[in-house]
């Protein structure tokens, strides 16, 4: 078991799709996802064994990529915005989504993938809003990653010309570092957390394109400087859009609607 | 940083391609880790063995060659060292640096012992 995020081997992902009603989810065939289990006999080991050095210079994620990019071709080709959310948990990814979904679903058809550990909360937060979703449960996985997106894909009714939005798992470290075959990736830090975030998960950031600092209606009573923070991640990714909102009283979301709405229109 | 899955995804590629080189064993696996990398070597190592379980990688060595950081200004075209993605350039102080090397992640080689 990995000491920083408590994952572990063998964990499968499940898909689930919210109960109707009666609070318990209908689990999906998993399918083309189980871990290989390779038995091998260890008494045949030789005693004179013939060593040999292979060149491989393989990616370690190279799976994971290949995967990433069928996921891509394949959003490209449907003209499919996919936008990969991610944050710590609890920084307002899903409220973000519970407030922009109603706005965007009027102009373009929406799709939700929701990526937690455990429970269908956050998929049945968005069902509420009437647009199809499936909750990915990765277990003790910390993180999603393009074979799960591919399957839920699967399930998913997704349309020509629409945006998918797909909420990692909380967790600002590894998520960084698994392509999903998103077109953008959508960091969320609120003004709980430290200015110096940026700094602290630098590999994230650098990844990151967009930037959403959100629960700005409690600057007043934290000790967080929304200037500095923005530095710090412009100095590890130059390239970042940024935005200061507050979910919850709705101040600065137009830019980011807008800003969404331009990147709807180049698919 | 994520260093179980990750191990988890070298173990099945190592033990895919000495499968298909018709290996009864793993004895090395030499990786290259950049310091840019986002993975931590030390916690790879440490996760490495549990990963390993039921593989022909199971007694493997881990060789992990770490490569340092290496930043290139594109303002001004002078080349440095970088231990961290925040990347100023020491001569200019424009933040327009591009990664040129530090951030691979890569298998190397595998050395297996064939079947009898
Ligand atoms: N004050 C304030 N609270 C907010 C704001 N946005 C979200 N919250 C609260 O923050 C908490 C977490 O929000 P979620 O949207 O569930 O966060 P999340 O990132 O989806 O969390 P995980 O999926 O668990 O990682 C909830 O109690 C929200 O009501 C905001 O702008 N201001
Ligand atoms: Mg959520
Ligand atoms: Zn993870
Ligand atoms: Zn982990
Ligand atoms: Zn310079």
């Amino acid at each position: 078991m990995c000491d920083t995020c408590g994952c572990g081997p063998g964990s499968e992902a499940v898909l689930r799709r919210p109960g109707n009603g009666t609070g318990h989810a209908h689990d999906l065939h998993a399918d083309g996802m189980h871990h290989h289990h390779h038995h091998h006999d260890h008494d045949h080991r030789s005693r004179d064994p013939r060593e040999r050095k292979i060149g491989m210079e393989q990616d370690v994620l190279h799976s994971n990529n290949l995967l990433a990019e069928r996921n891509r071709g394949y959003f490209e080709a449907r003209h499919i915005l996919a936008l990969n959310f991610l944050s710590s948990p609890g920084s307002g990814k899903t409220s973000l989504l519970e407030k922009t979904i109603p706005l965007l679903k009027a102009i373009v058809p929406v799709a939700v993938i929701e990526g937690d550990q455990q429970t269908t909360n956050d998929a049945d937060r968005i069902d509420a809003l009437g647009v199809p979703v499936i909750q990915v449960n990765t277990g003790t996985g910390c993180h999603l990653d393009a074979g799960m997106i591919n399957r839920a894909v699967r399930e998913l009714p997704l349309q020509d010309n629409s945006l998918l939005c797909i909420e990692n798992v909380g967790n600002l470290v590894c998520p960084a570092m698994f392509d999903l075959g998103e077109a953008l990736k959508v960091v969320i830090i609120s003004v709980t957390e430290g200015d110096d975030k940026p700094l602290k998960y630098p590999y994230m950031f650098h990844e990151a394109d967009v930037c959403i600092l959100n629960k700005t209606d409690l600057l007043p009573h934290v000790e967080f400087d929304a200037a500095r923070c923005r530095e710090n991640a412009m100095r590890v990714s130059h390239g970042l859009e940024w935005f200061e909102v507050s979910v919850k009283t709705g101040e600065g979301l137009d830019a980011w609607q807008a800003w969404l709405e331009k990147q709807l229109g180049k698919r | 940083m994520h260093e179980m899955s990750v191990a988890l995804s070298i173990i099945e590629a190592v033990d895919e391609k000495a499968r298909l080189e018709g290996a009864g064993r793993i004895s090395e696996i030499e990786l290259v880790v950049g310091r840019l990398a986002g993975i931590d070597a030390e916690s790879l190592k440490f996760c490495f063995s549990a990963a390993a379980r039921d593989s022909l990688a199971e007694h493997a060595v881990l060789a992990v060659r770490e490569r340092e950081g290496q930043g290139l200004c594109t303002a001004c075209g002078s080349s440095f060292p970088l231990a961290f993605h925040i990347a100023e350039c020491p001569v200019c102080r424009s933040f327009s640096v591009r990664i040129v090397s530090g951030d691979e992640f890569f298998i190397q080689s595998i050395t297996i012992e064939e079947k009898e």
